[in-house]
């Protein structure tokens, strides 16, 4: 299969019609206005329903409605206009609707920048909307990887009856790389005997709803996605590691800002300091278990958590590694992205401390 | 052996107008050809004109621009971070100052040349090389039949007629020389059916030396870099 040059939020939109997307609503913010430009004349041709909704809240209740209709549905925003979805989100959370959520963050707070962020984790993965939720959510660091997980996220709304995030920042969905399409393996579409669409015989009636009014009976709806989320954790985390067996240091970092760690860390090699990536491909559920193993190791002096934002993964890393290694966290916000010689500064100055406190 | 380089970038040509779709490359031509006119001494200018993008547009460049004598023509201030459709005043200098040589930069598509049909009554009688660059790898040009439909549609918005193409089918950092031939091959093919000729083949500089054999050759060293490669500069 020959290489395409795409644009990231064009290759989001295509590999979610790909993945049998047929219903897309959303309104503009930039930076990822490509991916509703794009659905505008896309979907007509792949037979489905593109809505400039009035506004974000809106777009996200039509999805409500269209995933309750079995549907394959999505909408895409960036930070200030996912902000405005949270209500929907948890509603989608609440009636157990599969969709699909893509994020292109951008600075923040409030209307901030256009340029990247990645501020908006803490939302993401603590607090989509309110109540005991949660939601999946994907981090790629590639435009080939946002492509492939546009199709996971459809698979995994649908398996667990969930919605799904994409969070990307800005720079995944302006810039251009090479891509493959790849040719996915042909399952059969996934069996909604609950979505709404006309009883057809079918004596009962499919209610959807997030209102469950006795509370007993809405606590035991909240235990029973608990226990959703506990299948979810054992089975569908996932992350990437670099060079980390044997580290001196390792780096996390999710999404873009992985690969500048990357490029810090390949910096470092050349003086002779193994600085391992560690990069988390599902930020929901986060893979502790696996970062924990990797700072046990005897070599492993310290952590560095690199974002664009002040601290916010650095929750998660803390979590994962405990008292076990001195963690640290170097950051750039609002819309600036961190340089790969700022990380190796970083990265150079934690060694002389850790060394120094014995 | 004539030096068949000197001949590129053409001496009898004021002003440059670089478009096309989406991601062929627009930027990245338009910054190599000012430095490139710059650097045989030419007082040149470029204009970023791109309405479309929010990242990646040629004012990124400023520092590089100012240090290498080309005067950047772009919104100012916060309106240079901004996604606003913003027409720099100063535009007009590049259509009265008849010593500057200037590249205009605009954005993709025909929504990209629509910044600068206001100006194009104005350009006519300045007779621009209107080139539209040609990137095989992307889906607008992957065929010569959608190629010439971007072309016409962007032509129609513009308001001027395209006057030669550039060949610059890459894939980024993916790219090599036989893409490079592949994507010349194709920029012949749509030269044979339009009817305009081939201005210049745009390589990377580390490929120029396999690709001796294409002419004109325009080698450009990449500037539109993203934090994480080699040749960032930070």
């Amino acid at each position: 299969m020959q290489k395409e040059l795409w644009k990231g939020n064009e290759a989001i939109a295509e590999a979610a019609v790909r993945a049998g997307c047929r219903a897309y609503f959303g309104y503009p913010i930039t930076p990822q206005n490509e991916i509703p430009e794009y659905m505008s004349h896309r979907m007509p041709e792949a037979g489905g329903a593109f809505v400039q909704a009035e506004s974000e809240i809106a777009a996200i209740n039509m999805v409500y409605g269209a995933a309750a209709a079995g549907v394959r549905a999505m909408t895409s925003s960036s930070s200030p206009g996912i902000s405005l979805k949270q209500e929907g989100i948890s509603y989608l959370i609440g009636a157990q609707l599969p969709a699909v959520i893509v994020n292109m963050m951008r600075g923040g707070p409030g209307l901030g920048t256009i340029q990247p962020g990645q501020a908006d984790y803490i939302q993401a993965t603590r607090s989509p909307g309110h109540g005991d939720g949660h939601m999946i959510v994907l981090a790629p660091s590639s435009i080939q990887e946002a492509a492939d997980l546009m199709a996971d996220a459809f698979d995994l709304a649908d398996r667990y009856r969930t919605p799904v995030m994409v969070l990307a920042d800005g720079m995944i969905g302006q810039m251009m790389e090479p891509i493959e399409w790849k040719q996915r393996e042909g399952k059969p579409p996934a069996e909604k005997p609950w979505a709404v669409t006309g009883r057809e015989g079918d004596g009962k009636t499919h209610v959807i709803t997030s209102l469950r009014l006795k509370s007993d009976s809405n606590e035991a709806f909240v235990l029973s996605l608990a226990e959703k989320y506990r299948q979810i954790e054992a089975a569908e985390t996932r992350f990437e590691e670099v060079n980390c067996q044997g580290a001196d240091v390792l780096i996390a970092a999710f999404g873009t800002t992985a690969r500048i760690a990357l490029s810090a860390a390949r910096k470092l090699e050349k003086e002779g300091v193994k600085a391992g990536l560690f990069r988390p491909v599902t930020v929901w559920p986060y893979p502790y278990g696996a970062l924990r193993r990797l700072a046990e190791q005897e070599s492993v002096k310290a952590v560095l958590t690199v974002e664009m934002n002040l601290g916010q993964m650095l929750y998660d890393v803390r979590l994962a590694v405990m008292d076990r290694k001195p963690v640290y966290f170097y950051g750039r916000t609002g819309g600036m992205v961190p340089e790969p010689a700022h990380i190796a500064d970083r990265v150079r100055e934690i060694l002389a401390e850790v060394k120094k406190n014995g | 052996m004539a030096d068949l380089s000197a001949a590129f970038p053409p001496h009898d040509v004021r002003i440059f107008v670089i478009l096309g779709a989406y991601g062929a490359g627009k930027t990245e031509f338009s910054v190599n050809l000012a430095l490139a006119l710059a650097a045989r001494g030419r007082r040149t200018a470029l204009a970023d004109l791109d309405i479309v993008n929010p990242y990646f547009r040629s004012r990124e460049k400023s520092a590089l621009l100012a240090n290498k004598g080309v005067r950047l023509i772009a919104p100012q201030g916060e309106l240079r971070d901004a996604d606003l459709p913003v027409i720099p005043a100063d535009l007009r200098t590049l259509l009265d100052d008849t010593g500057l040589t200037g590249v205009i930069d605009l954005g993709g598509d025909p929504a990209g040349a629509r910044a600068l049909a206001a100006f194009s009554g104005d350009l006519l009688s300045l007779h621009p090389a209107v080139w539209y660059v040609l990137n095989r790898s992307r889906f607008e040009n992957a065929d010569a039949r959608r190629a010439i439909q971007s072309l016409q549609g962007i032509q129609a918005v513009l308001g001027l007629r395209v006057t030669g193409l550039v060949s610059n089918t890459h894939l980024l950092s993916d790219t090599d020389a036989a893409l490079v031939r592949e994507g010349a091959a194709f920029a012949g093919e749509v030269a044979v059916l339009t009817g305009l000729p081939v201005a210049c083949h745009a390589v990377r500089d580390s490929l120029a030396p396999e690709l001796a054999d294409l002419h004109p050759l325009f080698p450009m060293t990449l500037r539109m870099n993203r934090p994480w490669e080699d040749n960032w500069e930070d």
